[in-house]
């Protein structure tokens, strides 16, 4: 199977929410100690806890890009518990492709990445 | 390389296709080694040294015999400077423990270079954080070679260990060994060379480059996994500590004394890797057939092929110097996440690694968080780097 879709293509090319949001100051970065990728996120959060807005950088490969970026379209308006719930089999439906067990870590870094920046809030 | 050798290895004769160009991470294992690894589980498995019927004898024989045969093989004085243990990061660990944490202090330095992989590199940390010792590193130069002009500055009588590598495992520089030690004897500084991905690929001669202690694994020299080999000289051997306690390394045990057996036993506790270090025999007579000149010939022409080809990439930067390069090359491509490079050649069954190579404060230098990486071994060719480069004018395409 070609995980190199028109879509993930696209999300890595030009990933939605890149970038830091100016007006938050905690930003955290999470690391895969398999590849020494990092991403680094802010999550806006509203009264109720919901998310609000992300915004995030990161240097790793097409897969993670576009996981984060994906994600961070569909998380906007959902908890912290929304998020912690999602299946890695729920991230690969979103991206539409089957990844191998050591693709699959690229794709989870994204949701680690979200609900430690919301952890780390609470 | 006078034939293919391709047919020698059951896995690249299984899936005639794959281009294997990950031989760094660890090599293929020739039937030579399989058949010698094969008959002692068939014909005289035992446990070693304390047998006293024919198929121990035969097991202790064989195992004692591999001593030799890798004293030889890098060009130590005698079997008892051979240590066997589980690769090169236990062989290390080794030298840390039983060796630097009590010959180093407070005050003193260990010098380790740029290019280290993290076994030669966390070891030397963790000794510094324990005894007060300050670690320094050796700095790279802009061609990817040690630059030894600061190594010469840096080193002094505060200098008590070396650490360096004999073949860069990210970039294939390969370091002037003798030099270095020269140049630290002089200060009565030891040298440490991490031998892993040197020997299956250049000579390596403790004896004429003058190594206090070597380190290598066999797996990346078409050995089996989980055995490697510690050589240190026997001054150094005769005031190591074990560490690890236990059975075969003991010469008497009572509740008031415990005596300790000799160099080398005393540093190989428990029942050791007994057919893993039978197939490193093998794989060391493998590689002697062949001969390592032939082998450093034959894989000079494909890193010299390879640098060729790939230069002529657009947007592909090489980490690997033009001379002294071994068959180690790590490069990138603008725009394009090494993972990727990687993932795309594996759909074209061409195996290369890509990541931070265990090497992340070379990483840092380099200014990436990851390469791509490929390594040769003696049965690649020519074709393989031409499929490569197929492959990745195919990544090009994907991303562009
Ligand atoms: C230069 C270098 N040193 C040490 C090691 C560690 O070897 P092992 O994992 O066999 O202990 C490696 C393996 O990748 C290496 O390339």
């Amino acid at each position: 199977m070609d995980i190199y879709s028109e879509i993930i293509l696209d999300h890595y090319k030009h990933p939605h929410h890149h970038g830091l949001l100016s007006d938050v100051k905690d930003h955290i970065t999470v690391h895969n100690p398999l590849c020494g990728d990092t991403i680094t996120i802010e999550v806006m959060t509203d009264p109720h806890d919901r998310i609000e807005n992300v915004g995030f950088e990161s240097t790793g490969c097409a897969i993670s890009t576009a996981t984060m970026s994906m994600l961070s379209d569909r998380i906007i308006g959902k908890t912290c518990e929304d998020v912690i719930q999602m299946t890695p089999e729920d991230i690969q439906s979103m991206l539409g492709v089957t990844l191998s067990p050591s693709r699959i870590k690229c794709a989870i870094l994204g949701q680690e990445a979200v609900v430690r920046s919301l952890e780390h809030k609470a | 390389m006078k034939k293919n050798l391709r047919s020698q290895f059951p896995l690249l004769q299984a899936d005639n296709e794959l281009v294997y160009l990950d031989n760094a991470a660890t090599t293929q294992t020739p039937s030579v080694v399989l058949d010698e690894i094969y008959k002692y589980y068939t014909k005289y498995r035992a446990n070693i040294h304390r047998g006293i019927y024919d198929i121990s004898e035969h097991a202790s024989g064989a195992y004692e015999q591999v001593r030799e045969i890798v004293a030889r093989f890098i060009g130590a004085d005698d079997i008892s400077q051979i240590i066997f243990t589980r690769g090169t990061t236990e062989s290390i660990n080794l030298v840390a423990h039983g060796w630097a944490e009590t010959h180093v202090q407070k005050g003193d330095e260990i010098l380790v270079s740029e290019l280290e992989h993290h076994s030669n590199f966390v070891p030397w940390y963790e000794v510094c954080k324990k005894t007060g010792a300050q670690m320094k590193i050796i700095s790279l130069s802009d061609d990817f070679t040690l630059d030894m002009d600061a190594y010469a500055r840096m080193l002094s009588k505060k200098v008590k260990l070396v650490c360096v590598t004999a073949i860069s495992n990210v970039t294939g520089t390969t370091n002037d060994i003798s030099t270095i030690t020269r140049m630290a004897h002089e200060y009565g500084a030891k040298v440490l060379v991490d031998g892993a991905q040197g020997v299956a690929h250049r000579s390596c001669d403790v004896e004429k480059d003058d190594m206090d202690f070597f380190a290598f694994s066999g797996h990346k020299m078409y050995g089996p996994t989980g055995v490697g080999v510690l050589y240190g000289k026997p001054e150094l051997l005769a005031s190591m500590d074990p560490f690890l306690y236990g059975g075969g390394m003991v010469d008497l045990v009572s509740l008031e004394e415990v005596t300790y057996r000799d160099v080398p036993t005393r540093f190989e506790g428990g029942t050791p890797p007994i057919a893993q270090v039978i197939g490193l025999g093998a794989a060391v007579q493998f590689i002697e057939t062949i001969g390592i000149q032939e082998i450093c010939n034959h894989e000079r022409m494909l890193s010299d092929y390879a640098h060729e080809k790939l230069s002529k990439i657009d947007g592909l930067t090489l980490f690997h110097p033009v001379i002294n390069g071994s068959s180690i090359l790590s490069f990138s491509m603008k725009g394009i996440h090494p993972h990727d490079i990687a993932a795309i050649c594996n759909t074209q069954n061409i195996a290369i690694r890509a990541g931070h190579h265990c090497a992340q404060p070379l990483m840092k230098r380099l200014g990436v968080s990851a390469t791509a990486r490929i390594s040769f071994g003696i049965y690649n060719t020519k074709e393989d780097i031409d499929a490569l480069i197929l492959a990745l004018h195919a990544v090009q395409e994907k991303f562009i």
